[in-house]
């Protein structure tokens, strides 16, 4: 039984030591780097399903199997986050105890001056004629001012100096590794508690409020968001300002809006905002974003009785060079209560928006994304849309299987331009009034965003530190010199040793400076042509 | 902002103008490489710098010969001549290079990388201008670690890539100077992308140093292969240490790129991490290089391996700069392309 345990035991620790080992280590950050890399190639259904669509419809065989392993979903699949917990696990269990030895080291003094400072990779050596060995201890202690230095005494009279820099190092290099795991952390507090919604809002002083996932058009919830806690906020869209080069390419947007939060919604006050691309809008700790835009074309339909109905919505670009558009506006008849007689009277508006009129033979395109030439080539529709049947339907389509059965009739087909009428076999007209845009807009809430930038700049402080700083050491010693001066000063010989802990060079230089400071310039300094030859690395692997 | 159209027609010239001068200048650095004899006494001295890293003493007469001091000639050999013609075609490359970046600045009154052909002319400059850093601290300092002509030996290998790069970016990739789209007017465009070029052109450098890092070390483990042509470069050594030194320099700056990156997504595209494949690509050259450092740290892994890493590293960036931006589509974009 004791011998179980321990075997158990042994394994256990192998394993543990296997795992926050520097090789383990090395070996997950591969699988990292390759885990990561279908998330390049293959599209993703986070980022784009359009593409995701394409890759099934051109890849038929191949691309079931490709989901079943989750690679349409990378990022949020099991074998990429097993990948990167075992790898913070080992992380964890690497730091723990070079947090320990760190902290040992840091407590305890520069080692010993070694005997023979000539073996050292970094060496020089003068005799003093007129200085003494305290003199020459006293000044070390001077130039290396800043060092971690001890001094020892030591036979014969001779007396010297270890000292030792870059403690730093370590220290930056510790907080890089930790600032990845706070870093981890926050990224997982923005998925557990973030939101995005996206929403369409017309710019005619359109309102939106943040106050439930209803009102959006599509949402994404955080594991733990259900969408009772929104940040509440409303804007309303008053103006949307395009500028577009001679090429049709944009200039500038900037979207005229107000809007309210906190104090402001009880006491209804709005605030002005300019929102532009990399200008989102922050309140209540949210942002709001601009992502896209498009035309809402204005249309009014007269019943032959004298009722009337205007209606504004949204049609989709269908490019954004020529912002050509297509949708359907949709009418329920005034006044018809019955049914079936409602069923027959719904009438739709479909087809094609262009902001500058520009003809293919005679199928309207566009040739320009502003409103120089607006004209609308529309199919007015009458009889069932459909909209009672259940089935969720597109707001920027009508549904076709009402066209295929025939419950829904084309009764015209024309281009219009603003202000032009078109005049049903019933007597109804209908008439195009105008366009307005609209602005989409995004709202995103992450309350971990700023822990993630704090650790950010941490990890390139601890980086830059770590790298930068060079852990080393220098001793010196004073000795008199065996055969007495003539003059009545003291004879002394002076050594100085270095030698760099970690494989940067440069240490070279510096010792030359220090060396040549206390033994002046004229002394011939040992050093390899090969900069530090002999680095002592003493790093855990 | 209309685009000064003379002003861009100098920095087409410009441009045209320092690929030829590179070509020119790659030229003279192989033609050294390929006339430079294998110096007498290289053996006795390769043996000192490969050989034994314990020896901590090297006579004097050593290390003048490792400094590049030769014995008094009257007259320069052919060979080092083209090397230092090479060097100065380098230099006066890399102005005519900088003032094609500099007009096209001016032409269009904004930074000039705002698409892939700026982009990948101004990462060129910043691989040359690494280059001639690393070339003048070499020869600055009196503890180099190779002999001037070994070291230019590099120089021609340096610009093989930045020529093919220039010349990728001066035809497919280019694009007429016109105003930035909306989405990268931002002052982020200055701090991100200039991080992400500065990167970029430093670690070309380095993985170069480490490409040939591998040829030389074969033939350090086997004097007879490739004889002639790795005797030319610079020892093992002092090519893994320019390499390393070099991504040590730079990998916190290619962090900081990413993070810069973030911090302008954030307020682009609505968050600061979103895997597009730009992001993606980046991160895992990020990974590749942490990995690269590692590497160094552990038994096993030094040398040759470590070299295989950062070479992938280059290769990830080369990729991430071309396939991605050119083949995937993400939100990343440039004008123009
Ligand atoms: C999340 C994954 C990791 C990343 C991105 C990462 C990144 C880095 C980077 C960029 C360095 C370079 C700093 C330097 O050279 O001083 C470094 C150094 C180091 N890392 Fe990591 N690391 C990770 C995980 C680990 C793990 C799991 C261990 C322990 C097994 C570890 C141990 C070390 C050590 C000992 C050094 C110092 C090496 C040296 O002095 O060159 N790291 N790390």
């Amino acid at each position: 039984m004791r011998e179980h345990l321990k075997t158990a035991f042994a394994f256990l620790r192998n394993t543990w030591r296997g795992l926050t080992s520097m090789r383990t280590a090395l070996v997950l950050l591969f699988l990292l780097a390759m885990a990561a890399l279908p998330g390049a190639l293959i599209p993703q259904r986070s980022l784009n399903q359009t593409e995701v669509d394409k890759y099934f419809q051109e890849y038929p065989d191949l691309a079931p199997f490709l989901d079943k392993i989750g690679m349409f979903e990378v990022f949020s699949s099991v074998w990429f986050a097993s990948i990167y917990v075992l790898l913070f696990i080992s992380l964890i269990g690497c730091l723990l105890p070079r947090c320990w030895d760190h902290y040992k080291q840091w407590r305890s003094k520069p080692v010993r001056t070694p005997r023979n400072l000539g073996r050292l990779p970094h060496h020089a050596e003068k005799t003093f004629q007129d200085s003494s060995v305290d003199e020459a201890i006293s000044a070390a202690k001077k130039r290396l001012r800043g060092w971690r230095m001890v001094e020892h005494e030591e036979a014969d009279g001779a007396r010297s100096i270890s000292a030792e820099r870059g403690y730093l190092r370590e220290a930056g290099n510790l907080v890089f590794h930790f600032a990845l795991v706070g870093l981890l952390i926050g990224l997982a507090g923005g998925k557990l508690y973030g939101y995005e919604g996206q929403v369409i809002v017309v710019a005619d002083g359109s309102e939106f409020c943040n106050s439930g996932t209803y009102n959006y058009d599509s949402f994404r919830a955080g594991l733990s968001v259900d969408g009772t806690q929104l940040s509440p906020f409303c804007v309303k869209v008053d103006d949307f300002d395009i500028k577009y080069q001679p090429s049709g390419q944009v200039a500038s947007y900037h979207v005229g809006m107000q809007y309210q939060s906190e104090e402001d919604l009880e006491n209804n006050a709005w605030k002005p905002y300019v929102l532009q691309v990399n200008h989102p809008l922050r309140t209540a700790g949210d942002r709001v974003y601009l992502t896209g835009n498009g035309y809402a074309p204005q249309f009014t339909v007269t019943w032959p009785d004298g009722q009337k109905r205007t209606s504004l919505v949204q049609w989709q670009p269908m490019s954004p060079q020529t912002m050509l558009s297509q949708g359907a506006t949709k009418f329920d008849q005034p006044g018809v209560t019955d049914e079936v007689q409602r069923r027959q009277s719904q009438m739709a508006i479909t087809g094609l928006f262009a902001p500058t009129a520009s003809y293919d033979g005679k199928i309207l395109s566009s040739g320009y994304p502003d409103l120089l030439d607006p004209t609308a080539a529309i199919d007015v529709m009458r009889g069932d849309l459909g909209l009672d049947s259940g089935r969720g339907q597109s707001i920027f389509g009508v549904d076709q299987s009402m066209v295929e059965q025939g419950r829904l009739k084309r009764v015209a087909r024309e281009n219009v331009r603003i202000g032009e009428e078109i005049r049903l076999d019933d007597g109804t007209t209908v008439r195009f009034d105008g366009v307005e845009r609209w602005a989409n807009l995004q709202v995103s809430h992450d309350p971990f965003q700023t822990s993630v930038l704090v650790f950010a700049v941490l990890i390139i402080f601890g980086l830059g530190t770590s790298l930068i700083v060079k852990r080393r050491r220098i001793w010196v010693r004073a000795a008199p010199h065996p055969e007495p001066g003539e003059t009545p000063a003291a004879r002394t010989v002076v050594e100085v040793g270095g030698l760099a802990r970690t494989d940067q060079a440069g240490y070279g230089e510096e010792f030359a400076r220090i060396a040549d400071d206390l033994l002046g310039a004229d002394v011939d300094h040992s050093p390899q042509p090969r900069a530090d030859a002999g680095t002592a690395r003493e790093r855990k692997s | 902002m209309p685009v000064n159209e003379t002003l861009s027609n100098y920095s087409d010239m410009a441009y045209a103008t320092s690929v030829v001068i590179y070509i020119a200048a790659m030229l003279l650095y192989f033609g050294e490489f390929a006339l430079g004899r294998v110096a007498t006494g290289t053996a006795a001295r390769e043996a000192a710098l490969v050989g034994s890293s314990n020896s901590s003493t090297v006579t004097t007469a050593d290390s003048r010969d490792v400094v590049g001091h030769v014995p008094a000639k009257p007259k320069r050999p052919l060979a080092e001549k083209l090397g230092g013609m090479a060097v100065s075609m380098t230099v006066l490359g890399a102005l005519v290079h900088f003032g094609s970046l500099l007009t096209r600045g001016l032409a269009t009154d904004r930074v000039p990388w705002g698409n892939m052909y700026e982009f990948g002319s101004a990462i060129c400059l910043a691989a040359v201008v690494a280059w001639l850093i690393v070339l003048f601290r070499q020869l600055r300092n009196s503890r180099r670690e190779a002999t001037p002509a070994q070291l230019r030996g590099l120089g021609g290998f340096l610009m093989l890539p930045v020529v093919v790069l220039l010349f990728l970016s001066g035809t497919v990739l280019y694009a007429q100077a016109a105003p930035l789209q909306p989405a990268l007017q931002s002052y982020w465009i200055v701090i991100h992308v200039a991080a992400a070029i500065v990167s970029s052109g430093a670690l070309l450098f380095a993985g170069t140093a480490s490409v040939l890092y591998l040829l030389r070390s074969r033939y350090e483990n086997n004097p007879l292969k490739m004889s002639k042509f790795g005797s030319r470069l610079p020892t093992s050594q002092a090519l893994d240490r320019m390499a390393y030194r070099a991504t040590v320099i730079i990998f916190p700056v290619w962090t900081f790129a990413i993070v810069a990156g973030a911090i302008w997504a954030e307020a682009a595209w609505g968050r600061f991490w979103g895997w597009d494949p730009k992001e993606t690509c980046a991160f895992i050259a990020w990974i590749v290089y942490a990995a690269y450092l590692h590497a160094r740290a552990t038994a096993g892994w030094r040398g040759v391996r470590s070299a295989w890493i950062n070479v992938l590293g280059l290769a990830v960036m080369i990729f991430n700069l071309f396939f991605v931006n050119l083949v995937v589509s993400g939100l990343h974009s440039y004008a123009g392309l």
